[in-house]
């Protein structure tokens, strides 16, 4: 790795007037003090043999009031447990039905306590307990029936941007990726950070070869220490799996090699001091910028660390991102279940053939309709006009996508969070 | 890190070199084989069709020599790579997962 430290970009100055004329926030006011900007009913299943059920139950109600989220697996895992028991009790989610088929290993009483101590309604439904398929269909949608009016009530408080937790991510990159829509991204977290907010870049396995530059931003020098082990971890999980996170889509979008596409995606951490390192379903102690770690720790298992996009989304929600900003140059259409979100697309000839899948075209500046500056200034504006309701193309679109896997994580090192 | 595409909005360029110390300059357009572009006022011959968002060489570049975009180490060259030629997984290599082109059936 050279010393070399990339070019500074522009910075950009908050224009407080167009602050100002955005709708201001509203949020959903939960018990732990945070705001949620959407008010959702989930219904889970913990066990891909409940997931029919839970869909059935889902698919009776309008699709932007009740969202479906899960976990297949059988055996139980400690990090699916406590993704489940964040994504339930997310700012985002008003209440939560439980679906369990009866003989499965995740520990549903747990979850269900989770719930409840949250404050939300939450009702558990052990399908062999309660007379099969349709019986328990019946009860699910009469508890539902039963819970929304409440969740419809609900009353919506004034809400600061300093109460927001963004997350970023990127998908189908392609090399304009990193020329225009991820840089822009950068330009509003760092508009983001300056109100007070919290913010999450991720995937470290797209950080391989930025360790370095990355470490010369940390709050500390052990947390910059903390961040380059982050990197080497992801760098020897992903050799053992034998390919990188890098898509045949990427080689077709031009870019080269793992460290090409990490230049990238590293530019949608903006040009901030990075305050912490993460783990899924750790939230942001306070303002700044953190790094969520997703590439599990110990030894190689379970299979690759991210099975795709949806499985960060999630991960970035679990951690209390209300609002995910996706970059895309190749052309992602999803969504996600819980949180909006706002995809940022890079390449113009990938937004003439997908617009209606796209809230910003941010590959306007390669050809002259745009800065970077502009576009920055444009998906923090509409991060306020999300946040203050306006649905994004997904959302209007109906994509809920959602998957959760099996991993394995320890706790982060004191180094992580320095005070 | 921010790359420098938006500091010249007004002429829309159709390469972009990112840094002024890269050996390989970026394509805006579909640029095509003979084409003569201009990269940092030297006049560079392709000897390729260079699509959107990929890369040719600005210059000679020796076999091992470390590619550079945004001033920083992107890969190195698997072989002697002429300017004006198309810089991509045929002739680059990872400094970090040298599998990087696994890709099914096209690697």
């Amino acid at each position: 790795m050279s010393p070399a430290r990339p070019p500074e970009g522009a910075r950009t100055a908050v224009r407080s007037t167009e602050l100002a004329a955005c709708a201001p926030l509203r949020g959903y006011p939960r018990d732990d003090g945070r705001k949620g900007i959407r008010n959702v009913l989930v219904v889970a299943y913990l066990v891909e043999c409940a997931h029919h059920v839970a869909r059935e139950i889902a698919r009776h109600f309008p699709a932007h009031e009740v969202h479906l989220i899960g976990f297949p697996g059988c055996y139980p895992n400690p990090y699916a447990l406590d993704m489940m028991k964040k994504l339930c009790c997310h700012p985002n989610v008003g209440g939560a039905l439980l679906l369990s088929l009866g003989c499965e290993g995740f520990n549903r009483p747990a979850l269900e306590q989770a719930v409840q101590d949250s404050g939300r309604p939450v009702r558990t439904l052990v399908i062999q307990d309660s007379g099969g398929t349709r019986a328990t269909l019946a009860a699910g949608i009469a508890w539902v029936e039963q819970t929304l009016p409440l969740l419809r009530e609900q009353e919506t408080v004034p809400m600061a941007l300093s109460e927001l937790v963004v997350g970023t991510i990127c998908g189908g990159s392609d090399a304009t990726s990193g020329l225009t829509a991820n840089p822009a991204m950068g330009l509003a977290f760092d508009l983001l950070i300056a109100q007070g907010a919290a913010t999450i870049f991720e995937e470290t396995g797209e950080l391989i070869g930025m360790e370095n530059f990355m470490a010369e931003r940390a709050r500390t020098p052990e947390l910059g220490d903390a961040l380059r082990a982050s990197v080497d971890k992801a760098a020897g999980y992903y050799a053992t799996l034998g390919y990188p996170s890098f898509a045949p889509g990427n080689a077709d979008g031009g870019l080269t090699t793992i460290e090409e596409k990490s230049l990238g995606a590293y530019a949608k951490s903006g040009q901030s001091q990075i305050d912490g390192l993460i783990k899924p379903g750790t939230q942001p102690p306070r303002k700044g910028l953190y790094l969520l770690d997703v590439v599990p720790d110990g030894e190689v298992r379970f299979g690759f660390p991210n099975i795709n996009d949806n499985a960060e989304i999630a991960e970035l929600i679990a951690c209390g991102c209300q609002i995910i900003l996706f970059s895309t140059g190749r052309g992602s259409v999803v969504g996600s279940a819980i949180a909006p979100v706002i995809k940022v697309c890079a390449n113009p000839q990938t937004y003439r053939r997908m617009a209606d899948d796209m809230d910003v075209d941010a590959g306007r500046i390669l050809e002259g309709r745009g800065t970077l500056p502009e576009v920055g200034q444009e998906i923090f504006t509409l991060i306020q006009r999300v946040g203050a309701g306006e649905q994004t193309r997904s959302e209007v679109l109906g994509h809920q996508e959602f998957i959760l896997t099996y991993k394995h994580f320890e706790p982060a090192g004191p180094a992580c969070l320095p005070r | 890190m921010n790359a420098t595409a938006s500091s010249e909005p007004a002429a829309v360029a159709r390469v972009l070199l990112l840094a002024p110390g890269d050996n390989v300059a970026v394509a805006l357009a579909t640029l095509r084989a003979g084409e003569c572009v201009s990269v940092a006022g030297a006049s560079v011959p392709l000897r390729q069709d260079v699509m959107v968002g990929h890369k040719f060489a600005v210059r000679e570049i020796a076999p091992d020599e470390t590619i550079r975009k945004y001033n920083c180490p992107i890969g190195s060259a698997t072989r002697r790579i002429e300017a004006g030629e198309y810089v991509h997984t045929h002739n680059v290599r990872s400094n970090y997962l040298t599998n990087t082109t696994a890709v099914q059936g096209t690697a």
